[in-house]
């Protein structure tokens, strides 16, 4: 089997005597989409911060492409390729959706500390970032601000932004929240194709999206993993059943 | 033309203008006025760089403003006195020396203030910035060797080349260059990655730090920045007035170079030459009437944080757009 490209080994985090995080060892391999589920508050979110470097986990090893990022902040492990989306939409309000995305192939790019040449007629800049938007059918609101868009594109906008990084592994929270039963079914398709570009984290409740793109499950309850397999395999496990999926599947 | 690029030249005109007018009147008075507002404009365009576009609100800009002063004070004082500053480099009363120094000191003390200061954001920024600036304050006041508390004064305005600068006029022919390259730096700045992410920084530091870029060493470098260009200000002041004392560094100053800037519109590139000249022409005209003028301003202030958030700027010239 090939190296997994993001591995987590034997995570701990508490808040006070909430274990958040209790002890999760989990595998992303290349290719794959490896969807987390579980009830609200079961620890899905805490884990994704602690991969992207938001929080700090008290214990256990995250190792990406081979490398040990658990003493990097969040910039320098985006800077090595985690690219993430947030669970609540997280953009530079002001800007533009272009000029949103225009950050992040900046970013790319390497260095900020240029002064001089003005961005919005930089086409290394806007000709990548647009290119993006386009991707996810956000190009005809390019230059509306990002506090003016709607639930659903700014959705969109955060995957264009992730896009731009071309990172090397997705962590996608949610993306689908809010989204509506027509933008639910067009970005799985979307996501459906990403998998090829960079495996994926997904954290998702959407359990069509789920059953739909994972090629790996890993079920959440009270921060700990009670089970990791296909699709088949976690919709047949009745602790799973009992646990969180009920009768729905 | 955008509209607010029409207003900017407006206000640019006007600021030339005035002073030509009072020049051509036999009035040098005022042009000295004018100079004022030029110089306390300049100083808050380099605080409007960390406050407007970086959201940095820093309570300790006086510091930079003095520091400046005190080069060309100190600078002047020791060439005066044909005395070498220290190790035997010589002292001197060429303007351009000056600020080139003037900028380096202040950008040099402004970095490790930074580097502490940033650590913190919210109200505990403001509160470490205030910190620095008053131990510096204090330090002015307790150093004899330049004037301690009674500051300095310079005999003769500093020199520059080809220019008579003890006239009013031209001195505030040197003072408007200098402000309307600060202003076009700005405008560079802004547009720039570097200006892209920065306001970034200010928008949201999360989103920064989610695409790779740290948002702690964007804002010191603006932070930087921003101290360099009080700094010169500072140094053009003290050649106003022919006078530096601590009183440029005092918890006041840094005060005034904030209400500047939102009475101007904070983050618009001329809201500090628009605050400067309100604040001047309060200072004066109120002034003159009652020594209590400074209410009535209090009284500016709350109307526009109230009713017009973006300052006489963005009265003017409405909302800003990135697009």
């Amino acid at each position: 089997m090939s190296e997994p490209v993001l591995e987590i080994r034997d995570l701990r985090k508490s808040f006070g005597a909430l274990k958040a995080t209790d002890g999760v060892s989990l595998e992303l391999h290349p290719g794959q989409i490896h969807a987390l589920i579980g009830p609200n508050g079961a620890g899905k979110s805490t884990l994704i911060h602690q991969i992207a470097g938001s929080l700090r986990a008290d214990s256990g090893t995250i190792r990406f492409l081979g490398q040990d990022i658990g003493g990097l902040d969040m910039a320098a492990r985006a800077r090595l390729g985690l690219a993430r989306s947030f669970q609540i939409s997280s953009l530079a309000q002001e800007f533009s959706a272009l000029r949103n995305v225009m950050l992040a192939v900046q970013a790319r790019q390497g260095s900020s500390f240029r002064f001089l040449r003005q961005v919005t007629d930089d086409k290394d800049l806007t000709e990548p970032a647009m290119a993006m938007l386009e991707r996810v059918d956000l190009a005809a609101r390019a230059h509306v601000p990002a506090a003016e868009l709607s639930h659903g594109e700014r959705r969109q906008l955060e995957i264009a932004i992730a896009l731009a990084l071309s990172p090397k592994a997705f962590l996608f929270d949610e993306p689908m929240a809010g989204m509506g039963p027509e933008g639910s079914k067009r970005l799985t398709s979307f996501l459906d194709g990403l998998r090829h570009e960079a495996p994926m984290l997904l954290v998702e409740h959407d359990m069509d999206a789920v059953f739909a793109l994972a090629d790996r499950i890993s079920v959440f309850v009270y921060g700990r993993i009670i089970a990791t397999g296909t699709v088949d395999e976690i919709r047949g496990d009745p602790e799973v059943r009992r646990a969180y999926l009920g009768e729905a599947a | 033309m955008s509209r607010e690029t029409t207003i900017n030249l407006l206000f640019a005109l006007l600021l030339l203008g005035a002073p030509l007018l009072a020049a051509g009147m036999g009035e040098p008075f005022y042009v000295t006025l004018a100079t004022r507002v030029v110089v306390l404009a300049l100083a808050a365009v380099g605080l409007n760089l960390a406050l407007g576009l970086g959201g940095l609100l820093s309570f300790g800009h006086a510091a930079f403003f003095g520091l400046g002063g005190y080069v060309a004070g100190i600078l002047a004082t020791h060439a005066f006195n044909a005395e070498p500053l220290i190790a035997g480099i010589p002292a001197t009363t060429s303007m351009p020396l000056i600020w080139i120094t003037a900028v380096v000191v202040a950008g040099l003390v402004a970095l490790p203030i930074g580097a502490i200061s940033l650590r913190t954001s919210g109200v505990y920024f403001i509160m470490i910035t205030l910190a620095f600036a008053q131990m510096i304050y204090y330090f002015a006041i307790s150093w004899p060797a330049y004037g301690g508390e009674d500051g300095l004064s310079l005999s003769v305005r500093n020199a520059f080349p080809g220019v008579n600068t003890a006239k009013p006029l031209p001195y505030f022919l040197i003072c408007y260059a200098a402000l309307m390259a600060a202003l076009l730096l700005f405008r560079v700045v802004e547009g720039s990655r570097f200006g892209s992410a920065l306001q970034a920084a200010r928008q949201n530091g999360t989103r920064l730090a989610a695409v790779g870029i740290e948002p702690f060493n964007i804002r010191l470098v603006a932070f930087a920045v921003s101290a360099m260009i009080t700094g010169l200000a500072g140094a053009l002041y003290a050649d106003l007035n022919r006078f530096v004392g601590p009183s440029m560094m005092s918890w006041h100053m840094s005060g005034e170079l904030i209400v500047l800037i939102i009475l101007g519109g904070k983050g618009r590139l001329f809201g500090p030459v628009a605050g400067a000249m309100i604040f001047v022409l309060f200072e004066y005209v109120l002034g003159g009437i009652t020594e209590r003028w400074q209410f009535f301003l209090g009284l500016i202030l709350l109307g526009i944080v109230l009713f017009a958030r973006g300052g006489l700027l963005g009265l003017l010239s409405g909302k800003p757009r990135h697009v």
